[in-house]
């Protein structure tokens, strides 16, 4: 006769298994759709006001039927003209850390600052950035204290996907690459950042998408009001952009349609807003074809 | 100072005398002193952790990308101080070429593999990089199978084609030395064979160095064997020596399985 084994019967950790396995995929299940539900009321409360009227008139201040053209063209402006300044910051920091920092008191110190710095609630930034750039440069409520401003939300992110996505490259590739005669650099652009490509798009989508919706920097930084020409590419005139201006019209209450216009506008970014990860996403699989 | 006892016509192309090796206190290798010589294969055998991978990578100084190492004692080719000697690393690389244990193709198509060591050096011009690329891919035994196909990913080629793959990408920047870190531990044995094979060809007009683990490779491939132990050299010969003759005791018990 056979000495029972001291193992656990099977049949109830595969019991256990199916159980986890079920409660996970219910969870999936749970955010995939709180996220149809808010995308589709956002979207049916902003159908019915979104026309080409709406996303080509000026905005009005004080009667109904105003539109949010230069919102648009605002929002899209301060993104750019932010990454354009945050990028070459993020990325030089982010090579530096991953590359040539090593692992010293230094490094450690400089991703404290890094990471303090991300942890900035932005309402801070704004205040920052209103009292350096708005009043002491004289640089007044304009497109350039939002857009430097908003570099400094964008700069952290950066720099942390782009050490991150660094770090990820297998030392193999590296050593490879070394073992040829390669130098430091050559290694660094020709085998590093290609494979970390992608890793730091995602990561400036993330930063872009982050930007476009950010709100309190602007509000402090680049105003309420927007140039009464279009489109305006000067950087010292108020730029407001459509999160700003989805929390002015609600809060300052003279326009009759302002439930409408926020609706719109709300419906608006959150259509940019899946573009822009959908755009990434097919950059993403095009990058990886040609370089993996 | 071990060597073998019949006269060598090649001459010695790296020679180490009393190296050590320091990893932060611990003392890695101990004082070794041994001579290669130039288009002859010399194997490096020995149990795990005996510091023979590590010993490789002095040879190219590859181990200082990621850490400070101390050396000690002399390492030299062609009479010139590796460490000492004022040659610049990222040359002795280009001079002292590496096949790692793991094939690590890069993820780009299988020209540009090959290519990728002479566009370091400035080579632009397609019709030399076109010729460069063949040769190096005819030494590796690997143009017949990938001539219709330069352009594919190499990360689709088997473990064994990525290998000699990574072969054709260290010729291509003809290094004086090859130096081999168990290349065949990731592979079948028809793909090893193919790499043994190889090796016997190349030491045509090159040094090579391999670190291996497997006994009977290094008796089919090598001219000279030398066998680690804790980071000391036991012993080193004529690997037909070292197989049938060997003088110290614990070689024999290493090559019969006694201990390892």
């Amino acid at each position: 006769m056979a000495a029972a084994l001291p193992f656990r019967p099977r049949r109830l950790s595969r019991l256990t298994n199916r159980i986890m396995h079920l409660a996970l995929w219910g969870l999936a299940l749970i955010f995939v759709l709180v996220l149809a539900l808010f995308i589709g009321s956002i979207l049916k409360q902003g159908w019915s006001v979104l026309n080409f009227g709406f996303l080509s008139r000026m905005p009005e201040t004080l009667d109904a039927g105003g539109g949010i053209k230069p919102e648009i063209f605002n929002s899209l402006y301060l993104v750019a003209l932010s990454l354009a300044i945050a990028l070459p910051i993020g990325l030089g920091a982010g090579i530096y850390m991953a590359e040539y920092a090593g692992q010293g008191r230094a490094l450690r110190f400089l991703r404290l600052c890094i990471e303090t710095l991300a942890a900035t609630p932005s309402i801070v930034l704004a205040l920052f950035g209103m009292i350096v750039f708005v009043q002491m440069m004289g640089w007044s409520f304009s497109i350039r204290s939002g857009a430097v401003t908003l570099a400094l939300l964008n700069i952290p992110v950066i720099t942390r996907v782009t050490e991150m996505s660094l770090m990820a490259v297998p030392r193999e590739l590296k050593e490879a690459s070394y073992g040829l005669g390669a130098t430091k650099l050559q290694t660094i652009l020709k085998v590093a950042l290609p494979h970390a490509a992608t890793g730091i798009l995602t990561g400036l989508v993330l930063t872009a998408g982050r930007a476009f919706g950010e709100s309190a920097i602007l509000v402090f930084t680049a105003g309420t009001n927007t140039s009464q020409t279009f489109p305006d590419f000067r950087l010292t005139v108020p730029g407001e952009t459509l999160s700003v201006h989805l929390w002015y019209v609600t809060s300052d209450g003279t326009l009759p349609d302002a439930r409408e216009i926020a609706a719109g506008t709300a419906a608006v970014m959150i259509v940019v807003l899946l573009a822009l990860n959908l755009s990434v996403r097919v950059l993403d699989r095009f990058i990886r074809r040609k370089t993996r | 100072m071990l060597s073998p006892q019949t006269p060598e016509t090649k001459p010695v192309k790296l020679s180490v005398r009393n190296m050590d090796f320091r990893y932060g206190e611990k003392k890695v290798l101990d004082g070794l002193s041994l001579d290669i010589h130039a288009e002859r294969v010399t194997a490096i055998i020995g149990p795990s952790g005996c510091g023979k991978s590590t010993f490789l990578k002095c040879f190219n100084r590859i181990h200082e990308i990621s850490a400070p190492v101390k050396v000690s004692g002399d390492m030299m080719i062609d009479g010139v101080d590796i460490y000492r000697g004022g040659i610049d690393e990222v040359d002795l690389r280009r001079r002292v070429g590496m096949v790692f244990q793991k094939p690590n193709p890069f993820p780009k198509s299988i020209y540009e593999n090959v290519a990728f060591g002479p566009r370091l050096f400035g080579v632009k011009d397609k019709a030399t990089l076109d010729g460069i690329v063949e040769d190096a891919l005819r030494k590796s035994a690997l143009w017949d199978e990938v001539k219709d196909r330069l352009k594919e990913s190499a990360t689709g080629m088997s473990g064994g084609q990525q290998q000699r793959l990574c072969i054709a990408r260290a010729l291509a920047v003809n290094p004086e030395v090859l130096l081999m870190d168990e290349p065949c531990s990731a592979l079948d044995p028809i793909a090893t064979a193919k790499i043994e094979e190889l090796i016997v060809e190349l030491k045509e007009n090159l040094t090579i160095v391999i670190v291996t683990h497997n006994m009977q490779q290094a008796a089919r491939v090598s001219d000279y064997t030398a066998f680690f132990w804790l980071g000391k050299l036991i012993e080193m010969d004529l690997t037909e020596r070292i197989f049938t003759t060997p003088r110290e005791r614990m070689t024999e018990d290493y090559l019969t399985g006694r201990f390892g």
